[in-house]
Parts: C-alpha cells; sequence; structure tokens
C-alpha cells in the first residue's frame, strides 16, 4: 500500500513516521509532477489551511487531488486537512475541495491559548488520545455523515465514504489506532 | 506551564513546518502575506531594517497595532518582546498572541537573564546561533528555535554560519559514546536530558527555523536543504520592489525547495531585491544579544 501525504507545508512528517512504522509505503507530494505517481490513498496534515489550499491551486494540484478524492480514493484530513475537505467554513468565506459534506468552524476554540488536550471516545476505538491545535469543529454535517467523535457537544471527527476528517491530530500521539483505521477504509 | 501546555506549543511549531513566518507592519500588510501564503506573520512596529537605521531603543509594538493584526488575518500571529523583558511578555499574553519571540532584534531589557519562559502558558521562540544557546533556551521554556541570523540586512551569511554550527554540534554529539555526554552538558553549559535527547535523536527537541537575512527565493531554500524546518523572513519582503510576488515565491521555495527549476521558474521578474547591507558594514551585531 502507497500513502501520498500533501507534503506542501505542515506537519506531513509526523504522519509519514507512523505509516512507516504501520509498514505501509508512502510518498511526499510536494508538486504537480508527483502526482503521477502511484498512491492508493492520501492523507491532508495538520498545517495552515490557507496556506495548503493556496499551494495546491498554484502548483497545479488542486484538481487532480480533488478528482482522485470524488472517484473514491480513501482520504485523512487531519485539522487543516479537515477544513480542505469540508464542503464550507461557517467563519470564512474560502472553501476548499468541498467532498466531505460538514460545515467546519475554523480556530473554533479561539487562539493558542484555547489549545487543550483531552482523551475522547471515538465510536469503535474507545478512548483516544487528542491534542487539539488551534482546531477546528464540525458545526453541522449532512445526512450519510457517521459521527464518530464529540467532545463538548462539538463534533470532531467524522466519516462519508471514503473520507475520514478529524479535528485533532491522532500523528502526535503514540496511539495509532486511527492510522489502522484509516488503512482498512 | 505544565507538560501539558508545553507539548501543545511544541506542536503548534511543528504545524508551522514547511511554512514562511513574514515580519508585518501593519494589518494591509499581514493580509498581503496571508494571501501569499504566510503561515504565521510577526507583527512589530518596525522591520529589522528600520530598526536598524533609526537606532536608539526599540522595544515591543503598541498593543492596538497588533490587534489590528490580530483582526485583520486567521493565521498565527506572534510578536516580539525584549530579551529579559518578562512584563513585555506577559503583556503580549494578555492579548492573547499566539507566540512570542523573545528577540535580539529589540533592544535588550536585560544583560544577562532571559526570560523564564516555563511560567507563561503562551508559546515563545527565541533566537539561537549555536546549539548550546538553544538548548539553553529550551530550558528556560522555548517551544521553537531560530537561527539568529542577522537581522536586517538582507545578508544570509549569519543565519547560515549559525545553522551550520548547530548541525555540526548535533552531529558530533550524536556520534558521541554516552559517558561524553556529561562533559558535553558541562561545556554547553545546559542540562544532562537535553544533551541525551540530542544524542538519540540527532536532532533539537523543538522545530528549529531559519531567520536573519533572507532575502530571496533561493536564500529560503538554501536555509531548507541545510535542514531549517522553515523560515521566517523580515525585512527581505516588506523591503522588496514587489512585495506580494516575492512572498509568494519564497512561500513556494520553502515547499519545493529541492527543485533547482522550480526555483529559478519562482526567481525570474521578482523586481528590486532589499538593498542589503553586509554584516562588515554594520556596527551593531544583533546576534552578540543574548547568548
Amino acid at each position: 500500500m502507497v500513502i501520498g501525504i500533501l507534503a506542501v507545508q505542515g506537519a506531513f512528517i509526523e504522519h509519514e513516521e507512523i505509516f512507516k512504522k504501520l509498514g505501509a509505503d508512502t510518498i511526499q507530494l510536494r508538486q504537480k509532477n508527483d502526482l503521477d505517481r502511484h498512491f492508493d490513498r492520501l492523507v491532508l496534515p495538520g498545517g495552515e489551511s490557507t496556506v495548503q489550499g493556496k499551494l495546491l491551486k498554484d502548483l497545479g494540484m488542486f484538481n487532480i487531488l480533488k478528482e482522485k478524492i470524488e472517484n473514491g480514493m480513501p482520504v485523512l484530513g487531519t485539522c487543516a486537512g479537515l477544513i480542505l475537505l469540508a464542503k464550507s467554513i461557517s467563519n470564512d468565506t474560502r472553501a476548499y475541495f468541498q467532498t466531505l459534506p460538514v460545515t467546519v468552524k475554523r480556530n473554533a476554540y479561539g487562539r493558542q491559548l484555547g489549545s487543550f488536550h483531552c482523551d475522547g471516545e471515538i465510536k469503535g476505538l474507545g478512548t483516544f488520545p487528542m491534542e487539539f491545535i488551534r482546531a477546528p469543529y464540525i458545526e453541522n454535517v449532512a445526512s450519510g455523515v457517521e459521527v464518530l467523535a464529540e467532545n463538548n457537544g462539538k463534533i470532531t471527527a467524522a466519516r462519508y465514504k471514503n473520507q475520514l476528517g478529524l479535528s485533532f491530530h491522532p500523528e502526535l500521539c503514540n496511539d495509532y489506532r486511527l492510522h489502522k483505521m484509516f488503512m482498512e477504509m | 506551564m505544565d507538560e501539558k501546555q508545553y507539548a501543545l506549543n511544541r506542536e503548534l511549531a511543528q504545524m508551522l513546518k514547511g511554512g514562511v513566518i513574514m515580519d508585518v507592519t501593519t494589518p494591509e500588510q499581514a493580509k498581503i502575506a496571508e494571501e501569499a501564503g504566510a503561515c504565521a506573520v510577526m507583527a512589530l512596529e518596525r522591520i529589522p531594517a528600520d530598526i536598524r537605521a533609526a537606532g536608539g531603543v526599540s522595544r515591543m509594538s503598541d498593543p492596538a497595532m497588533i490587534n489590528g493584526i490580530q483582526e485583520a488575518v486567521s493565521i498565527p500571529v506572534m510578536a516580539k518582546c525584549r530579551i529579559g523583558h518578562f512584563v513585555e511578555a506577559q503583556v503580549l499574553e494578555a492579548i492573547e498572541i499566539d507566540y512570542i519571540d523573545e528577540s535580539e532584534v529589540l533592544s535588550p531589557a536585560d544583560d544577562i537573564f532571559h526570560i523564564d519562559k516555563t511560567r507563561f502558558k503562551v508559546p515563545f521562540v527565541c533566537g539561537a546561533k549555536n546549539l548550546g544557546e538553544a538548548l539553553r533556551r529550551i530550558n528556560e521554556g522555548a517551544a521553537m528555535i531560530r537561527t539568529k541570523g542577522e537581522p536586517g540586512t538582507g545578508d544570509v551569511v549569519q543565519a547560515v554560519s549559525h545553522m551550520r554550527m548547530m548541525n555540526s554540534a548535533i552531529a558530533k554529539i550524536t556520534a558521541m559514546r554516552e559517558d561524553e555526554l556529561f562533559n558535553e552538558a558541562k561545556e554547553l553549559q545546559v542540562p544532562y536530558n537535553l544533551v541525551q535527547y540530542v544524542h538519540d535523536n540527532g536532532k533539537l527537541p523543538v522545530v528549529n527555523f531559519a531567520a536573519g537575512g533572507v532575502a530571496t527565493p533561493a536564500d529560503a531554500a538554501l536555509m531548507m536543504q541545510l535542514g531549517a524546518d522553515g523560515v521566517f523572513v523580515g525585512s527581505g519582503i516588506f523591503k522588496s520592489g514587489d512585495p506580494a510576488k516575492r512572498a509568494e515565491a519564497i512561500v513556494k521555495a520553502v515547499t519545493n525547495y529541492k527543485d533547482a527549476k522550480m526555483i529559478a521558474d519562482l526567481s525570474k521578474n521578482l523586481g528590486e531585491a532589499m538593498v542589503g547591507i553586509n554584516k562588515d558594514e554594520i556596527t551593531l551585531l544583533m546576534a552578540e544579544r543574548g547568548i
């Protein structure tokens, strides 16, 4: 299995290290040419969604990746990655792939002083350590979207067909169950 | 700051990796920076080149001016306080800045002591020109390191030298026998556990950006190829002829720092680079502040 990890900006190396430990091959997607290489799954890492979204478009990667997601390629979006996948952003006029029918709120917990760690419940996995860093949450989901986790009444993980979107950062903890779950999607 | 908060603060720096943090002095500049792809902005009243030109005492920026920039953009906003000036840091924390740069670019407020950054909840980035300085700042609670370089010069030589010094010291420690680490800790004037971390992992325990003198896409890519996790650009953007275009080009050069053909294209027709002064022409070496 080859996992393509968007590597235009952000915490992509953290994902790469975990997938390697789990026995998958990974490639970094930094420019259009990289998309010609074979990969079966796509990871959109944490970072700044404004930067990643701009670079995806400027570097000619956006339409190709959007088509892959629409054609069913499994995709994992964490934090900024969730924002890139979301149908709409409630507090921003920007939108990116719009393949995941949810509305997210950016920087929903405020600035860095609002960042926090907690243990939350994930449907089918149980208790999971969650790092929220200037994180978004999901304000509402369309029908057909499965809510996997909620913290204090806010949706922080959701799955829709081939897409898994998370507000938090499983790549920053030593618990690889979500990465495994993604590899089995 | 408890361990969990310190982890969150280090992790915010991880999210900035592969990105460019740009100095801005107005909300308009902040918007240009965000639109050009900055992963964060540094709010300050005067960019280093102008601080250098103005001379005198350089202090924390007006909180109202920082607030204006916080309202203008959605990306993280950083601001500088003077070395050792823990009340300026308290003020910046009170206005919910995302990162404080305890910076040698401003006039130091204390010629011996840095801020005890472990007493804050908000994260700090500090400059360092070698591994000892970097580990001392980390021991004081810094969650991110940057090279000092020589700010406001447009001359990359000092940033290169600082990055290389750090890399070679890390390589040396990585190759050491375990029983040699105690003496290394003594030499560097840092706790043993930090030296041990470097020995075991071959890197700093926090993210390390390049700063101080980056002016062109090739400068930024040079620092990335030398191992920087990302780049600060201070005077280099808004002291140049076409800031938006140069900012975009530097962002893309950081993402594709190994692709010389792309960097060649990005470097075309950028207009005037900042004029620059080299370190032999200046009387004030900011990198010598706070060691």
